[in-house]
């Protein structure tokens, strides 16, 4: 367990070190500045189109930090050929990985804090209130959610040789299930056979993202999610998360290093 | 003879200045709407800023249901002619079905599961929303939340300024709701900057200075003006039947309670013929007609 933890924290001071979270943190703070200066009408009050565009912005930098930190992660360590002596120490290819994993997702869970304490300084600068549940299990949702594209960031990282193939992959992957994943079933119905069948295994299979998009819920200020229901999901997604670690394992413990 | 180098650059900038000039007008003549051409949106997005203008304004639709939408997935008959269109007068209402259950039927668990991470109950601002009157949340000065579609109005204003229903929804909005009479009068006024004597836009004002302004003569001037701008009144086509219906309906209401009788009884017989119910309009004549020789 000290292994992982090790490995993790050397990933997240690298986080700290690198500047894509900073540059991705100042865009998202100066987009949303800009945008909260217009004025619509001479009204003060005008606040929901830039809490949607804050966290549309929040989720771009977040995707953008958890693929493209997990994305890299092995192949560097591959290209510096610094995994050698790393796995000629007492650390066994799963407790690699797990720290690696561990690391980033940790790693995406500072940078959302950040993120969202941000938003909701945006958001009560203009309504006046804070409603920290409801936040809290947006924030929550949105870690979970990167927990499971971290895993499949990892899945990929093995599978494909290139991180930029991986992470265009991964970003093409995520993008299309928060945006057509629910409605497959709804697709799947204007098929013919076998074309229906596939797709409604699709829809079936796939880690539906969606679930922990709860953006909507935080711009109109409806009121917190079901505790159960947040717990569900968040068991929903750890779920789909160990599939791939273990898939990830099952494959790298077989993975030969040198090619 | 050797010529000195800097004679040719002066030469050199001569010929571009009259090239520039004889480019200039063939560019002219080339585009046939040159001021169209100007605008930065228009030369990048060509006619697809309309497509952009449509989502802007279904958008604001999406907003005044705070996110309880079809997406193009469900079923949308309810949702045919935006809310925030038919509530202002608009656009006439093509809506059919249920807009409360478009959702349908759950289909299986990730469907059932899925509607609780997002709105799945049919409200509208400044009345039932999260957040607005009647949820002890209240975040406005007793006005609602209707302001929230304005930003999403505006923007596809911008994007397609000759799409009248945005200026007429967003006038609307902010003189019924906001009390914001000066701002609705302004956006109208651009409106009309970018669709000189629209019938619409000229109703639309119209009613500013008859209901806000209480300005009957100012009223009667531009409604009669958008009457002359509509043309043809036999010719219903499209939604001119009910905005023709609309100028009259409300210019029969001007000179019934500015005393002129006979005006609004011809008003009011032009209405009969493009009305759907010719039958309440012909009360209203009846009533007029006692009021103009009363029964002995």
């Amino acid at each position: 367990m000290n292994n992982i933890f090790a490995i993790a924290s050397v990933v997240i001071r690298e986080m700290i070190r690198r500047k894509d979270f900073y540059v991705l943190f100042i865009l998202t703070a100066l987009i949303t500045l800009v945008m909260g200066s217009v004025n619509f009408f001479n009204d003060g009050k005008i606040v929901r189109y830039l809490k949607e565009i804050c966290l549309l912005l929040i989720w771009i930098s977040s995707l953008v930090v958890a693929i493209g930190t997990m994305a890299r992660q092995l192949p560097s360590e591959r290209e510096n050929r610094t995994i050698f002596p790393l796995l000629a120490k007492p650390v066994s290819r799963t407790e690699l990985l797990l720290g690696k994993f561990l690391g980033c997702w940790l790693a995406c869970g500072i940078a959302l804090i950040g993120f969202y304490l941000f938003f909701g300084c945006v958001a009560m600068s203009r309504e006046k209130t804070w409603p920290l549940i409801n936040y809290f299990q947006a924030a929550w949702l949105h870690w979970m959610m990167l927990g499971v594209v971290v895993a499949l960031a990892m899945l990929g990282s093995i599978v494909f040789s290139a991180a930029s193939a991986n992470a265009t992959i991964c970003f093409v992957l995520v993008v299309g299930i928060l945006l057509l994943g629910r409605h497959l079933n709804k697709v799947s119905l204007q098929m013919s056979e076998p074309a229906r069948t596939i797709t409604q295994s699709i829809y079936f299979a796939i880690p539906h993202l969606e679930f922990f998009d709860v953006r909507d819920l935080i711009i109109h200020n409806w009121p917190p999610i079901r505790w159960l229901v947040c717990l569900k999901a968040s068991a929903y997604g750890m779920l789909y998360a160990t599939v791939f670690l273990a898939s990830s394992c099952f494959l790298f413990r077989r993975k030969a290093l040198n090619t | 003879m050797k010529r000195p180098l800097y004679l040719i650059v002066p030469l050199l900038l001569m010929l571009a200045v009259c090239f520039a000039t004889d480019l200039q007008r063939w560019f002219s003549s080339v585009n046939e709407n040159s001021k169209r051409s100007q605008d930065p949106l228009s030369l990048l997005l060509g006619d697809a800023r309309k497509m952009f203008a449509n989502h802007f304004f279904i958008k604001a639709d999406a907003y005044f249901h705070s996110g309880f939408y079809p997406t193009i997935y469900d079923n949308r008959e309810a949702f045919k002619t935006p809310h925030t269109a038919e509530d202002s007068g608009a656009m006439k209402g093509q809506n059919t079905g249920d807009e409360e259950h478009f959702p349908g039927k759950k289909r299986d668990w990730i469907d059932g599961f899925g509607r609780q991470f997002f709105p799945s109950v049919h409200t509208h601002l400044g009345q039932d929303a999260p957040g607005g009157k009647t949820n002890g949340v209240e975040l406005a000065d007793g006005s609602g939340d209707v302001r929230e579609i304005l930003p999403w109005l505006k923007t596809a204003a911008s994007f397609d300024p000759e799409r009248i229903e945005t200026y007429s929804v967003t006038a609307y909005w902010l003189r019924s709701e906001l009390k914001k009479i000066d701002e609705a009068e302004g956006f109208l006024r651009d409106g009309l900057r970018a669709n000189p004597g629209h019938p619409q836009l000229l109703f639309e004002l119209g009613r500013i200075y008859f209901e806000d302004r209480h300005g009957t003569n100012h009223a009667r001037n531009v409604w009669e003006l958008a009457l002359r701008n509509v043309g043809d009144l036999t010719d219903w086509s499209g939604e001119r039947r009910f905005l023709i219906g609309q100028l009259l309906g409300q210019l029969a209401k001007l000179e019934e309670g500015a005393g002129d009788y006979p005006r609004a009884m011809t008003y009011l017989a032009s209405l009969k013929q493009v009305s759907p119910s010719p039958e309440s309009v012909q009360k209203w004549m009846n009533d007029l007609q006692a009021k103009i020789s009363p029964p002995n």
